[in-house]
């Protein structure tokens, strides 16, 4: 239990400590370039050959106007290709990988509990439900905003009933939120399930419905992009106005409320965001796996755990992470597809499985 | 500032936990609570520090009920530590004092230089500022425990309450961490103590809370509180008080 560490390494840990900036900054500028380099391969692949300086010069042109330069030598219809079929799809990638990443760093946060996401404690099941009711009833069809709010209401719900369920006086036990989830993940696709059979005879109907449940990419536009994208800005700015008391509930629920957080206020807010972020992601990707998991505990591991530095980084390897795994996706068996949700899976589940295994060495995680 | 609990209980699902407790903490006194096992020790402190609320009587900051005060203001009146101080994550020692800046700090307001000169100010005085840059998941349990003395301190508020700071400590640094305390309270502040250790409660309080199944068995003075009958008493040993050449007295407890 001797606790006095040679000079040396007190100095190396302290310089470590000094140097972290450095590091953050470059954690941004190299995440940033993957992530740019992801977009242009991204929007590469696909049936038609389309060459990489092409897509790379659409993309300019369109994001940035006034700089763009000259398109005339590229083909309209391969214009069209890049920017109105397949630039949607990488944004929506981004776009979904960075709000579940959000949402699953708050709920870490809030529940203090590393394993806590949106798929693995079912409030990505409850977003999923939402929209199967707005296709099957029909309400989709006719109100174009019906599946995101029902998205949106049923997240909220899945997350609400689990932190009722789960908590006992401001402290979620790891064991009971993920038996919770487990139990209400699948009830709700139960729920879902049995809405599938009784729409079966309208085969487009279910098999929009089984998109949902297996989450995906496929067909995804720019209306998806502007729905998604606010919820996205909004999400993070809601979480980083809260970064305090973010970090303050990772030091205890009793030293948060001694240093004066209102809890039960701060806990609803987070909660409705992290519903928000979910809920928005899965109305128009369905349900995917293991990124909101995953991408906190990648931006945690390679920046800091202070949220005013965690949540962007989160937000940011979530991105990256997923249009890398969508990128994966269409390429591994060209010229199919492999679903995305089985890419992510087998990235996470393993991942998810180490953590679980090192939660059980050691009560602390990280 | 004024700290009082007045004919205060706490009753939780049916169980009394705490009855009919009157104290008061004021600056420049060191309170220590001390009982056995399930006395009311860490409730008692909890319903000083506004966390808990009474389910009788009151617990009043200056005359005002914690019951109605905003979380913020109890916040810049009263540092409260619990036991179980979770700091598994890799913030610095600095980062973790900056916390107790928060009930001075609007939510889109930036750390300012005021709030790094009473961080600085409280890690020097705990003695922790050369640790500043350090992670606390890399420091020992007597400079995590400074830290966390150092983050009441940067709150600035006049009452610090510790629920049993000692319990993980070897005794150098119990007695170094008592000491500071009580340096403290020489200093201004009125601090009170959950502790287990009876000789170190002798030793380092000015007054002492002796509870007894959620009541108060004795409170006053620490000379007048702890006489071997009334210890015996409560906790059902037998207590000799021995005086050691410093003139200092000791207890020793038998079965």
């Amino acid at each position: 239990m001797s606790k006095s560490p040679t000079m040396a390494t007190m100095e190396e840990t302290a310089s470590l400590a000094r140097h972290r900036p450095a590091r953050i900054v470059s954690f941004f500028v190299a995440a940033s370039l993957l992530l740019a380099l992801l977009v242009v391969l991204g929007v590469g692949i696909g049936a038609t050959q389309v060459p990489l300086s092409n897509v790379a010069r659409v993309l300019l042109a369109h994001l940035l106007p006034f700089v763009g330069g000259d398109l005339s030598d590229i083909a309209s219809g391969q214009q069209a290709i890049i920017w109105q079929l397949r630039a949607p799809r990488v944004v929506v990638a981004a776009l979904v990988g960075a709000g579940l990443a959000i949402a699953g760093t708050q709920m870490q946060g809030l529940f203090r509990n590393p394993l806590a996401s949106p798929d693995i404690i079912g409030v990505s099941a409850g977003g999923a439900l939402g929209a199967v009711i707005a296709m099957a009833s029909g309400l989709a069809m006719r109100q174009m905003l019906a599946l995101p709010l029902l998205s949106f209401a049923g997240s909220l719900a899945a997350l609400f009933t689990v932190y009722a369920i789960a908590t006992r006086r401001g402290r979620t036990p790891v064991a009971t939120l993920l038996l919770v989830g487990v139990a209400l993940s699948a009830l709700l696709a139960a729920i879902s399930s049995f809405l599938i059979s009784v729409t079966w005879v309208r085969w487009e109907v279910a098999q929009e419905i089984l998109f949902w449940l297996m989450g995906g990419l496929d067909n995804r536009r720019w209306t998806h992009c502007l729905m998604l994208a606010p919820c996205v800005a909004i999400g993070l700015g809601v979480a980083l106005a809260y970064w305090r008391e973010l970090d303050l509930l990772l030091a205890g629920e009793e030293t948060a409320l001694a240093l004066g957080v209102e809890i039960e206020m701060t806990k609803r807010i987070l909660l409705v965001n992290a519903a928000l972020l979910t809920g928005a992601a899965v109305a128009v990707s369905g349900v995917i796996g293991f990124v909101g998991l995953i991408a906190p505990h990648l931006a945690r591991l390679l920046t800091r755990p202070l949220h005013r530095v965690l949540l962007p980084a989160a937000a940011l390897t979530g991105a990256v992470f997923l249009l890398a795994a969508d990128f994966l996706a269409r390429i591994v068996i060209r010229p199919e597809e492999i679903r995305l949700g089985i890419i992510t899976a087998g990235c996470g589940a393993p991942f998810f499985l180490f953590l679980l295994r090192r939660q059980q060495r050691a009560s602390g995680w990280q | 500032m004024k700290l009082e609990l007045r004919n205060a209980g706490l009753e939780i699902d049916g169980r009394r936990i705490v009855c009919g407790v009157s104290l008061e903490l004021r600056g420049g006194s060191l309170l220590a609570l001390i009982g056995p096992n399930g006395s009311g020790k860490s409730t008692l402190l909890r319903l000083l520090g506004g966390l808990w609320q009474p389910s009788e009587g009151a617990a009043l900051l200056d005359g005002q009920s914690l019951k109605y005060l905003p979380r913020r203001a109890i916040a810049r009146g009263i540092a409260y530590t619990p036991q179980d101080t979770h700091l598994d994550f890799a913030f610095t020692v600095r980062e973790i004092v900056m916390m107790g800046r928060h009930p001075h700090l609007g939510r889109f307001q930036p750390e300012g230089e005021r709030d790094r000169a009473a961080a600085g100010e409280a890690m020097r005085r705990a003695d922790v500022l050369h640790l500043a840059e350090r992670f606390v998941t890399e420091l020992s349990g007597g400079e995590r425990q400074r830290v966390l003395i150092a983050r009441s301190l940067a709150t600035e508020a006049p009452i610090i309450l510790l629920d049993e700071p000692t319990a993980n400590l070897d005794i150098a640094h119990a007695l170094d961490l008592l000491a500071l305390c009580r340096a403290l309270a020489r200093e201004g502040k009125a601090i009170a103590i959950a502790l287990h250790d009876l000789n170190l409660a002798a030793r380092f309080a000015d007054e002492i809370v002796l509870l007894d199944r959620g009541g108060v068995a004795a409170y006053g003075k620490t000379a007048a509180v702890l006489s071997p009958e009334i210890i015996g008493e409560v906790f059902g040993v037998q207590v000799k008080r021995a005086s050691v050449e410093s003139g200092e007295d000791v207890f020793l407890f038998h079965r």
